[in-house]
């Protein structure tokens, strides 16, 4: 049974504000599918997904005002009814993600490439600091630079610092047509520099995905343009495009079906092998600037190899439970961390160890 | 209230000794502290606040403004960060008691990469000189503010900088990779990455659009993007403006991006033609520019549709650009709109407010109502596609009382856009213009929040202080600030 639409806003409010006297940190629960990535975190939890609904949509502005505990699956639904879309393509990994555990995981999808991250599509956002205020920043307007960019600095921040209860985003519309098309190819490190001349051009590839001896593209955009473009790039049009990038997006491509560790890198796009593994037995996306690996080599030596060539690893699924599973920052860095964890959540009460587990 | 940050006097012995400090540092072609020397750098676009530094720095390497920094750390002296001057809040205003430091000196194009498409800039880099770089690679920079010819992509990070494709193709903060940065104290960071995302906080968005308050930006890597294969540009009339506004609304939600969508009032279309001779319709109420890009065929059957819903509103004319030239030209007058008003009044106040699309004719009536209680005119460009607003004023200075009118009315409007959804600055970014309004905005709560996150890049709060940021203090002067019984928010907190 769909659970209706409330505005929770007070008493969330006011189970923070209990948490901040008591001095019992909190961990912010959605459905819990992103439970999986990262580090576990602390604290009592709080259920966030009975605060929900759309609080406002004004299709012919590309604006959408949302609350956190929305299920993702609901507002997609809303936009496709007016031909729009969510145009970073979140990956859900699980039925009842909700839109606040979306942009506090900050996850993007195929799309994400061509049209730009969770945190590119945030306007503004409603959230309650760890001093139990309740703060608006940004707005529901395409631009608007006053006040600091708290909103974007949210959006994978794992809920450490504030809890998200309404999201304004820019919405796009639905391109009008859509095809996969799909090439075999020989070595992977020849077809990233084929996916890097594409992407230079003015092409409408709008997903890639380099996979064992497939290349497969997406194409978006007017009829005309989807078709000029098929034929410049040639390759062979596939049976169910939709069904592939949901399945990629989602990870149930047979490829996810591994229990050794699985690694996420965002590289250059035209970085060359990392030599971790051969490179042919990994997943490529985003025209080279996202890979997934599965390899059983020390945390160590990923975080090395991804910083050394300009970009950072995660530890996505699997691996051993001590391991760090986001990259460790530089000490300047971190400490940077630090004090903006303590400007905005100054007694520690959401999600401490959630992002690292020095604060 | 004036929004002049007030600052302490500097004994005559610290200035010398404070001078003589940096000298001892610095070439000597890289330090001005003669006032005939200073007396360029007292304002930036926004001409009417000016303010004599103690100094003024023109680093020629990135070591230099580190040791700037260091050296103003040490002794407490605040610094004010500026590009190419051209801002239009006041931003890089001086402070009497501070050193400005210009980074127009650091203008390298450091690295050009065509395979991962960015490119590697110094700070003093100007906007337009990215896209004429990478042009020949069939690549550009998508940020075009309208001082691109002149303005400098650290200055373009600072604000958060926009420009006329916007809606398509975003502002400053979606084009950009990696930064790197020195705080106050000079410790060097590199926020974001040559990836698509970065580990940890999203520190690069945050220190996009953060007016040279958290740190100075010393490196700036953008993306590039793939030059369109075609663009051409649709002109359409109107004889009211809602329908203009209406129009607007039923191309987006036919599910139509444009590169550009401008829309302009019966006066700046009259300001803009007599000043270009550009052929617009000079009776029209309103005015659209709707400009699609893409490939040839996309195009054509984007421009058949636009046109189709335009007609269906009502336009009384509609052209459609042929070739280059044409686009160029349609374009020419709205890209002179500011000047063209500067012909037709001896001055002129351009507000940067947003608001959503949807109350654009409750706004311009209220606009009107403005202008006629305070007796001065407004010719209204709009950036349409991102509900981007910039009335302009026309005043005179000479005439008493003038200037005082039209500043009220300035507030009056910004207050209008906040209360109808809106924001008070767009892409011009707060400054010290602003600075009142934002007492409107936000609330005690969330200045004080924005306040804490300065502190936590800038403990000594000396870099740009007294912009972007009130203090309740001034809040609660100006009377725009709620306050529960008679306590501020956070007693703990330092107030800047």
């Amino acid at each position: 049974m769909a659970m209706s639409d409330a505005d929770c806003t007070e008493a969330l409010r006011a189970r923070v504000n209990e948490a901040i006297e008591q001095a019992t940190p909190l961990t912010l629960v959605g459905s819990g599918s992103k439970r999986f990535l990262g580090p576990r975190g602390g604290g009592m939890p709080l259920e966030v997904s009975g605060h929900r609904g759309v609080v406002h949509y004004a299709p012919e502005e590309l604006v959408l005002t949302v609350r956190a505990g929305t299920p993702l699956a609901e507002v997609e639904a809303l936009l496709a009814e007016r031909g729009q879309m969510l145009a970073f393509e979140p990956p859900h990994f699980g039925p009842g993600a909700t839109v606040g555990g979306t942009f506090a995981a900050g996850l993007s999808g195929p799309r994400r490439a061509a049209a730009g991250s969770a945190r590119d599509f945030v306007l503004g956002m409603r959230f309650i600091n760890g001093r139990g205020e309740l703060l608006r920043v940004g707005g529901e307007v395409i631009k608007n630079v006053a006040g600091y960019d708290l909103a974007r600095l949210m959006v994978g921040a794992f809920g450490t610092l504030g809890l998200i209860l309404d999201v304004s985003l820019k919405v796009l519309p639905q391109p009008r047509a859509e095809m996969t098309v799909v090439h075999d190819i020989r070595g992977h490190a020849q077809a990233i520099g084929q996916l890097c001349g594409w992407a230079g051009k003015p092409l409408p590839i709008t997903a890639s995905c380099l996979e064992s001896e497939r290349l497969s593209l997406r194409l978006s955009g007017a009829e005309s343009a989807v078709q000029q473009a098929a034929q410049q790039l040639g390759g062979e049009q596939a049976t169910d495009g939709t069904g592939f990038w949901h399945d990629l997006r989602e990870q149930r491509l047979v490829f996810f079906e591994d229990p050794r560790p699985l690694w996420r890198l965002s590289l250059p796009p035209a970085t060359p092998s990392l030599m971790l593994a051969p490179i042919e037995d990994g997943l490529i996306e985003w025209s080279g600037a996202q890979r997934w690996l599965k390899t059983e080599a020390a945390a160590e030596s990923v975080y090395a190899a991804a910083r050394a060539a300009g970009g950072h690893a995660t530890l996505y699924r699997n691996g051993e439970a001590a391991a760090e599973r986001f990259q460790p920052l530089p000490p300047a860095l971190l400490e940077i961390h630090k004090r903006l964890k303590a400007a905005l959540d100054p007694s520690g009460i959401f999600n401490p160890g959630r992002l690292y587990k020095e604060f | 209230m004036s929004v002049l940050p007030e600052r302490p006097e500097v004994p005559v012995s610290r200035r010398r000794e404070l001078i003589a400090g940096l000298r001892a540092l610095l070439p000597a072609d890289v330090l001005l502290h003669e006032s005939e020397d200073l007396h360029p750098y007292e304002c930036d676009g926004l001409s009417c606040y000016r303010a004599t530094p103690l100094a003024v720095a023109l680093p020629h390497t990135v070591e230099q403004v580190q040791a700037v920094l260091r050296y103003c750390h040490a002794r407490q002296v605040p610094v004010v960060a500026r590009g190419s001057g051209t801002g239009l809040s006041g931003g890089a205003l001086p402070l009497t008691d501070g050193v400005l430091l210009s980074l127009a000196r650091l203008n390298s194009i450091l690295d050009i990469d065509p395979v991962n498409r960015s490119a590697r800039l110094q700070p003093g880099v100007r906007n337009l000189a990215i896209s004429q770089a990478v042009a020949p690679l069939g690549l550009f920079y998508a940020p075009d503010p309208s001082s691109q010819i002149a303005c400098s992509i650290g200055g373009n990070v600072a604000e958060n900088a926009g420009g006329l494709h916007c809606l398509k193709y975003g502002l400053t903060t979606h084009n950009l990779l990696k930064l790197e940065v020195l705080t106050f104290e000079g410790e060097r960071l590199t926020l974001g990455a040559d990836a698509l995302d970065a580990a940890g906080y999203d520190l690069l968005a945050l220190m996009t659009g953060s007016e040279g308050l958290l740190a100075v930006v010393v490196e700036v890597t953008v993306k590039l993007i793939p030059l369109p294969e075609t663009a051409r540009v649709l002109l359409a009339a109107f004889d009211n403006v809602e329908a203009a506004g209406a129009a607007v609304g039923d191309v987006i939600a036919a599910g139509i991006v444009p590169g550009g969508l401008e829309m302009m009032d019966q006066l700046a279309i009259q300001a803009a033609e007599a000043f270009v001779h550009c052929g617009y319709p000079v009776g029209a109420a309103a005015m659209l520019l709707c400009e699609l890009d893409g490939t040839a065929a996309e195009v054509e059957d984007g421009i058949a549709r636009v046109e189709a819903l335009l007609r269906a509103r009502g336009a009384t004319e509609l052209r459609v650009s042929r070739n280059g030239a044409e686009r160029a030209a349609f374009w020419a007058g709205r890209k002179a709109a500011f000047p063209a008003t500067g012909r037709i009044s001896p001055d002129y106040y351009c507000i940067d407010g947003t608001i959503p699309r949807r109350r654009l004719p409750q706004v311009l009536r209220r606009m009107q109502e403005f202008s006629e209680h305070y007796g001065q005119r407004v010719a209204n460009v709009f950036h349409a596609g991102d509900g981007n607003l910039h009335p302009l004023i026309l005043y005179d200075a000479n005439r008493p009382g003038e200037l005082e009118r039209t500043e009220q009315m300035a507030s009056d409007i910004l207050k209008l856009c906040v209360d109808v959804g809106g924001s008070i600055t767009g892409e011009h970014g707060v400054g010290i213009e602003k600075i009142n309004a934002m007492c409107h905005q936000f609330s005690a709560s969330e200045l004080a929040q924005f306040h804490a996150v300065k502190q936590a890049f800038d403990p000594a709060g000396l870099l740009n202080p007294g912009k972007a940021v009130p203090t309740l203090h001034r809040c609660a002067e100006f009377g725009a600030l709620h306050v529960h019984g008679g306590q501020l928010p956070h007693p703990d907190l330092p107030r800047f």
